[in-house]
């Protein structure tokens, strides 16, 4: 064999080469457990591979375009994701992958095997990366090993490994990792045992479930639990509020399947099976001489050990921060009752909160009434908001499930193809830009229209583009605030002067969903039997959570309107009585000033600029390539809601971020550049949708760019060049 | 939309990344023409503690000195490459532009100073009276690092 390492082969010092999960499961094997066949793939393997192909440098690259520390989740999620499709479309040197998939078929023929990571200083009493990186249940013949293989050497790179390493100060490039390949025993009953409970040492732990562990693991089946005092042998058996569930192996990997009675009524494990899986965590927990953590499983009545390894949490204490980032990923179950809960609960909630408050006539209102409305309608916008990052944000992962599957499946040179197969759904501010652009097609047709509205006199409009007027006025709002919805204009000034430079130059259409249709089918048709099903709901799924990254935005701006037009309302009344406060003035302030007339707000200080001798200035600044193209203009840098006012077409939109509220401008843009980083923000969504180039995640972009600066978006390689 | 974090801010300073290479580095590469013909040559050279003035010296019969005789206006590349794969994603380029003049009388004494604390070992190169020592006045810094990322140091006169 010229790389796979059977466990006897293993010694206490080859931790550095095979990991702690390696060189756990040799010991067990040493010791006389017994453990399924298993066999080691080094280290050493993945640096050969990611030397030989260049990926160590592509990698590291990739992660040095930002500093980590200035990099959003999103983004870090991106490169990761950028990271994993170099592994599916780098393939091994045709020798190695020759040599290793004989290696695998010596060492396991025809059986299925379960491809697990073992990198280095993982599992050890310090550090558990236990669920961080990637295991494959189930797959079966050297090619399909050998590809999972670089799949789990992959998922070094995941967004979560990649920040729990940062948490622990671990170098990220010298990040390596070993495999372990072990024969899947398919399990009747499986579980997990804790020699010592993570929350009381004096008890030991035993959890199982029917079928596979992979339930158990991912906290998609609830487990029987057994407590066992360790000093009385007093046991206590916490049955599960139903047995529902099992997890089997099933074509190239695992399927959910429903249990019936007898199981639903029985535990899986008999006392005597308890009794023996609690003997087996003694010996390994003295074999170790410290707490042992090890999953297990029975098959035909024989215990099997998976693996062991030390309990991190009672070395730790309470300051493992791992179930966070383990929450980064987000299973399709999960994502399912997110679904349901935003669409069938806080969406009309939200709804109905804002529908309850636009009746309100704020002129009837006291000024006492008036105060607490505006805290009342701020209360609800901050409720929103954290409803907002708690629940819609955490959605998005829909789109991340569905890419990664795709990419899988797919193997695309461009990571994110998925994106096209997502787009066209009917987002709000697209429907909102849509009829934007029919009424600038009329004007566009009409030269006496167009006249008529160049002399501003509206109101001696033709009756029936006024009535479409109107009606796109009383649903979005006349787009003069910096909020969705609002009008904070008299009259319809702000939407005209957009329609008519929109009329004044050829409309930009949608990018066509010919394309979607294509590859959707393409990608469906790789797929057979239930894999294809699951893969069609996983799509339908992520178009929910793509179209809810739209739309989620304009229903909290519909609140943050009626806060808006509350407190206009309060700053008219305060003007009557003399009182002009400045613009960034808070709510909170402004209904104190409207309650007590002697309160005036302080003002706010402004920090004094010193003189800079140093001048800096931008000549190419490193963002993220988030829509193709190649676009020269001059720059509008966004840094109040005021300065659209003066964009126009043939513009390149500098800004922040791409509010979902002020999206009417993209299609009169030649490019778009945003500080904010990542592939799925909305910016980089609606600039897709009109394939405009567009680059995202510069840091300093508003700062660094000045408006009317000439500049060249490159959105193949993420870079806003400046002239 | 709730807003997330803020970016950086600036400073009047030079950045670390510009001291860190004037400090770490001893040769550049100097730029300098003759008639439109670029010509590029290796110089030690050492940063004023301000890092507005890049000193080296040559002596007076080099090409390099003939062309700035011509024409003052050149640039100097200081790099932290170390000729590996690695470099791609952690060297760092930094082209100093400015004139060049040649320092001298009590000014050269105290600049020579500075230039032979970071090289010793050219006390008697610079000493010969052959031996000019040339200051590059710097107008613009422009640092390249990430691999892609280009900004530009402007010192105000």
């Amino acid at each position: 064999m010229r790389y796979l390492l059977p466990l006897s082969q293993i010694s206490p010092s080859s931790g550095p080469q095979v990991g702690g999960k390696g060189l756990a499961l040799a010991r067990l094997a040493r010791e006389g457990f017994p453990v399924p066949r298993t066999f080691c793939l080094p280290v050493h393997v993945y640096h050969l591979y990611a030397e030989a192909t260049g990926l160590r440098e592509r990698i590291l690259m990739e992660l040095n375009r930002k500093d980590f520390q200035q990099m959003r989740w999103e983004e870090i999620w991106d490169a990761a994701l950028r990271i994993r499709n170099m592994f599916l479309t780098t393939p091994l040197p045709a020798a190695m992958a020759a040599a290793l998939a004989a290696d695998v078929q010596e060492c396991f023929g025809d059986a299925a095997v379960v491809v697990r990571s073992s990198a280095p200083g993982e599992d050890s009493a310090r550090a558990s990366f236990a669920g961080l990186h990637e295991s494959y249940v189930n797959i079966q013949g050297g090619e399909a090993i050998v590809q999972h293989i670089v799949l789990v050497w992959a998922s070094l790179w995941s967004d979560a490994a990649l920040l729990y390493r940062q948490e622990l100060n671990l170098d990220v490039a010298a990040s390596a990792m070993a495999v372990v390949i072990q024969e899947l025993v398919a399990g009747e009953c499986s579980g997990v045992a804790f020699s010592r409970s993570p929350h009381d040492e004096t008890q030991a732990v035993i959890e199982a479930v029917y079928g596979l562990n992979q339930g158990l693991v991912d906290g998609v089946v609830e487990p029987d639990r057994w407590l066992i005092d360790r000093q009385s042998r007093r046991l206590t058996h916490m049955p599960p509020s139903a047995r529902s569930a099992a997890y089997a192996p099933a074509a190239g990997g695992v399927v959910l399947q429903s249990l019936a009675a007898p199981q639903t009524d029985q535990p899986p494990l008999s006392t005597e099976q308890v009794w023996e899986i609690y003997d087996f965590v003694q010996r390994a927990e003295a074999v170790w001489q410290s707490p042992q953590d090890m999953e297990w499983t029975i098959h035909e009545g024989r215990v099997y050990l998976l693996q062991s390894r030390p309990i991190t949490t009672i070395a730790v204490e309470n300051t493992d921060q791992r179930p966070w980032y383990l929450s980064l990923r987000r299973s399709f179950e999960n994502l399912k009752a997110l679904r349901a809960k935003i669409e069938g609960e806080l969406l009309p909630a939200m709804r109905a909160e804002a529908d309850a408050r636009q009746g309100q006539d704020l002129a009837d209102l006291t000024d006492t009434q008036l105060a607490a409305a505006i805290r009342e309608r701020q209360e609800a916008v901050q409720h929103w908001t954290a409803v907002y990052w708690r629940d819609f944000i955490p959605f998005a992962h829909g789109m991340r499930l569905f890419g990664q599957l795709y990419n899988d499946v797919m193997r695309p040179a461009d990571p994110y193809e998925f994106m096209t197969l997502l787009a066209g759904a009917p987002l709000a501010s697209l429907e909102r830009n849509r009829r934007l652009a029919a009424l600038a097609a009329q004007v566009r047709e009409d030269p006496a229209l167009t006249a008529l509205l160049q002399s501003g006199d509206w109101t001696s409009l033709p009756p029936a583009f006024q009535g479409q007027l109107m009606d796109f006025l009383n649903t979005y709002g006349d787009l003069s605030c910096p909020v969705g919805g609002g009008q904070c204009q008299q009259g319809p000034q702000a939407i005209l002067r957009l329609i008519l430079e929109m009329a004044a130059h050829p409309p930009r259409p949608l990018s066509p969903p010919a394309e979607a249709a294509a590859l959707t089918q393409a990608f469906l048709q790789r797929l057979t039997g239930t894999k294809r099903q699951e893969a069609a709901e996983i799509l339908d799924l992520a178009q929910a959570s793509y179209r809810l990254r739209d739309d989620d935005n304009l229903y909290l701006g519909r609140l943050e309107a009626l806060l808006a037009a509350a407190v206009a309302a309060a700053r008219q009344r305060l003007q009557q009585r003399g009182l002009e406060l400045p613009a960034q003035t808070p709510a909170a302030e402004i209904a104190r000033a409207l309650e007590d007339p002697h309160y005036t707000p302080p003002p706010e200080t402004q920090p004094d600029s010193a003189a800079d001798p140093l001048q800096v200035q931008a000549r190419q600044l490193l963002g993220q390539p988030a829509g193709p193209g190649l676009a020269q203009g001059p720059a509008r840098v966004i840094r109040a809601f005021d300065d659209l006012a003066d964009f126009r077409h043939g513009d390149i939109l500098v800004c922040d971020a791409v509010d979902p509220n002020m999206t009417f401008v993209v299609p009169l843009a030649a490019g778009v550049v945003e500080r904010r980083g990542g592939m799925l923000i909305h910016g980089a969504i609606i600039a897709r949708e009109y394939g405009l180039p567009c680059v995202t995640g510069v840091p300093d972009a508003t700062r660094l760019i000045h408006t009317g600066d000439t500049i060249t978006v490159d959105g193949y390689l993420g870079l806003v060049i400046l002239h | 939309m709730p807003s997330e974090e803020i970016s950086s801010t600036a400073s009047s300073e030079l950045p670390r990344e510009i001291k860190a290479l004037l400090a770490s580095q001893h040769l550049a590469v100097l730029a300098t023409h003759h008639q439109g013909q670029p010509h590029a040559s290796l110089v030690a050279f050492a940063a004023s503690p301000d890092g507005r003035n890049l000193l080296f010296a040559t002596t007076r019969t080099s090409r390099k000195f003939a062309n700035l005789q011509a024409d003052p206006r050149a640039a100097l590349l200081i790099d932290s490459r170390g000729q590996a794969a690695a470099d791609f994603h952690e060297a760092m380029a930094l082209s100093a532009k400015g004139p060049v003049r040649e320092v001298a009388g009590t000014e050269r004494e105290s600049l020579a100073a500075v230039f032979l604390a970071k090289h010793p070992h050219l006390r008697e190169f610079v000493g010969a009276p052959s031996c000019a020592l040339l200051a590059l006045q710097v107008q613009v810094y422009e640092l390249a690092s990430r691999f892609q990322q280009v900004l530009m140091y402007r010192f105000l006169p």
